[in-house]
């Protein structure tokens, strides 16, 4: 489980440096279950929806899949999980209020290549029932009342635009203001390109933003999930008081096709996973998804007065 | 001599026609008139000249901002500031030789002066790394910054990287981070901060010593999110569209500057910076002397939080149909 072998190629984040995923990425990291060929197997279990683990290989029952928050049984490697289940795997049940639902993005820039973005977010809204790439909220984990932000990798890879960038600034500025923790689950390829500098700009935004969360003496936990790459992982992504990653999440700066062009070198085995960057110190502790609302919690504890110690004014 | 891009073709074949009339006139000694052929002709190439650059694709910009005459920080440096004493070293690792930084006078004012620094020749783009920092460029910058915020120095940043650099070591040294806490920090230090762009700003490597209280950017220079070869490669999957991404893009000075995203554009001598090193540096100076006094006349505090609210209102979106949305005016905590 500890072998640091590198992500799936097929689900690996987008090449550019610093930005966005390719077009196609959206469609091929996202595994969709397929019915099983076996068909004896099929009237065992009637549901009949199995997905093959692309780590280990077997089969796995989608029931079960998602009953283990889409952790293979069998050999833990860690699906994609989209933001509402995640919140849902996090928040005390019917505990989380989302703020600024409804705010989508504007093509500013008209910016068209071989779709235009007003086109791709119309595609991508419908498919995942998102607005943007991340959802955004207070919720209530153990004693402690959070805000939580969850970033959705099947929105146009989870890139930040202007968007990803003000909901999260809000909800950061929110936190400061009610003095509350602060935990944001990043999954993105990075700034998004059909946004221009607008995105590059979100970095300033929301990192400045952190520097005034953390002067409110509040914690800020980041955690890393596959994968984080570019312009999420150089601003709110690597700003936290604690880092936390998902098991074998990819993570970095530039794209590993990018770093294999401009050094023509053979890459080191588990280049850029949260393993190989735990070891090189960037990572305070590698969780499984399944563990991760407990040991969350359990930071909040120890970073966090309880609310009954709390002296009040 | 002046190093000409293939495209400033029609302004070489002008002026190869004008060396030839000159060179017959002197050749054959020949009458008056002819002199004032020649005089037409060169108000006629300077008039093309100058409408040709006017109206330079994005794509054309992008070529002079890479020009390799044209001047990096090191030449500001030079001529736009006196008496720099350069400071080495990230105290944690090693001194990263694509950022230059150091103690400075800018006319009468003392200042920290921090620059990517690109190489002349192979031989310093090795030294220099092309001007694309490791996470230690960024730490140095950081750390000397932050000693000029102690002191009370202003801090000026010269932009002028294709990016980070994106290798092995950077990423096992986490340059992302580094990049991303120098974002957090300039957002807090109390010091007048002024960057310039001065040709390719480069993404992530750029804005990590770009938090400023005001972007200045060179008339040919471009700020982007991404270069125009990678964002062709992602888009048409061919590098060779780089032309048509870097007009979709909008990253030239002027379109940054109707965005709202940078907050002056300095003008460049005709032809580009390359053509005039001491003039520009004189631009140079001139603009950061005046933006420099003005922001010494604001109280620190306040300098801080309008930069804050400077970044704060970067982003185009709609807030959308949300019933009972609290109201957009909210504080800001930096106030
Ligand atoms: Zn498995």
């Amino acid at each position: 489980m500890t072998d640091p072998s590198p992500p799936t190629p097929d689900s690996r984040p987008p090449e550019p440096a610093l930005t966005p995923p390719p077009a196609q990425l959206d469609t091929s990291f996202a595994r969709k279950p397929r019915v099983a060929a076996n068909k004896s197997r099929r009237r065992d279990i009637p549901q009949g929806l199995w997905t093959k683990c692309p780590e280990c290989g077997e089969m796995v029952f989608d029931k079960e899949l998602e009953e283990q928050l889409k952790t293979c049984p069998h050999c833990q490697f860690h699906f994609p999980l989209c933001a509402r289940k995640r919140i849902e795997s996090l928040a005390k049940p019917g505990s989380f209020e989302e703020i600024d639902a409804h705010m989508t993005s504007v093509d500013t820039l008209e910016f068209t290549g071989t779709d235009s973005y007003a086109a791709k977010l119309e595609k991508h809204k419908s498919r995942t029932g998102l607005c943007d790439a991340v959802i955004t909220g207070f919720c209530r984990m153990g004693a402690h009342r959070v805000a939580l932000g969850v970033m959705d990798f099947n929105f146009l890879g989870g890139s930040m635009g202007s968007v990803v960038g003000e909901k999260i600034t809000r909800l950061i500025e929110a936190a400061t203001l009610q003095r509350i923790p602060l935990i944001i689950i990043s999954s993105s390829g990075g700034a998004r390109m059909y946004e221009g500098m607008f995105s590059l700009m979100q970095l300033a935004k929301t990192s400045a933003a952190i520097a005034y969360h953390g002067r409110s003496k509040s914690p800020y936990i980041s955690v890393l999930t596959h994968p984080t790459t570019a312009g999420v992982m150089a601003s709110y992504a690597s700003l936290g008081d604690l880092i936390i990653s998902e098991p074998k999440a990819m993570i970095g700066f530039a794209g590993p096709r990018v770093i294999k062009d401009t050094t023509q070198a053979e890459l080191p085995k588990g280049f850029q996973t949260a393993e190989f960057l735990a070891d090189r110190g960037l990572i305070d502790a590698i969780v499984p998804r399944r563990q991760m609302r407990e040991r969350l919690t359990e930071y909040l504890d120890y970073l966090c007065a309880a609310p009954a110690a709390k002296k009040t004014a | 001599m002046k190093h000409l891009l293939d495209f400033e073709k029609p302004i070489t074949d002008l002026q190869q026609k004008l060396a030839g009339l000159r060179e017959q006139t002197a050749a054959r000694q020949l009458d008056v008139d002819f002199d004032e052929d020649i005089r037409r002709m060169e108000a006629e190439i300077e008039k093309k000249k100058k409408e040709f650059y006017a109206n330079l694709t994005p794509w054309q910009r992008v070529q002079l901002a890479r020009h390799p005459k044209r001047p990096y920080s090191l030449d500001y440096i030079a001529r736009s500031f006196t008496g720099f004493s350069e400071l080495r070293g990230d105290r944690l690792y090693s001194d990263d030789r694509a950022i230059v930084a150091g103690f400075a006078r800018l006319g009468d004012h003392r200042v920290m002066v921090v620059g990517t620094q690109k190489g002349r020749d192979t031989k310093e783009n090795i030294l220099r790394n092309f001007g694309c920092a490791h996470p230690e460029g960024y730490r140095k910058a950081l750390r000397l910054m932050g000693l000029a915020d102690r002191f009370n120095l202003p801090i000026i940043t010269l932009i002028d990287t294709a990016g980070a650099d994106p290798g092995i070591g950077a990423e096992e040294r986490h340059i992302a981070k580094a990049i991303a806490v120098n974002l957090r920090e300039m957002a807090l230090f109390k010091v007048p901060i002024i960057s310039m762009v001065i040709g390719e700003g480069g993404s992530g490597g750029a804005i990590g010593i770009g938090v400023s209280d005001r972007v200045l950017i060179l008339e040919n220079a471009y700020y982007s999110v991404i270069s125009p070869e990678g964002c062709a490669s992602i888009l048409w999957k061919d590098r060779t569209a780089a032309p048509k991404a870097a007009a979709a893009l909008k990253i030239t000075a002027r379109d940054l500057l109707e965005l709202g995203l940078v907050d002056e554009v300095i003008e460049e001598p005709l032809g580009g910076a390359h053509n005039d090193h001491d003039g520009i540096a004189q631009s140079v100076r001139t603009a950061l002397l005046r933006n420099l006094e003005s922001l010494l006349k604001v109280d620190p505090e306040l300098r801080v939080r309008q930069r804050y609210e400077k970044f704060r209102r970067m982003g185009k979106f709609n807030e959308g149909a949300a019933p009972g949305a609290p109201a957009a005016a909210a504080v800001s905590p930096a106030g």
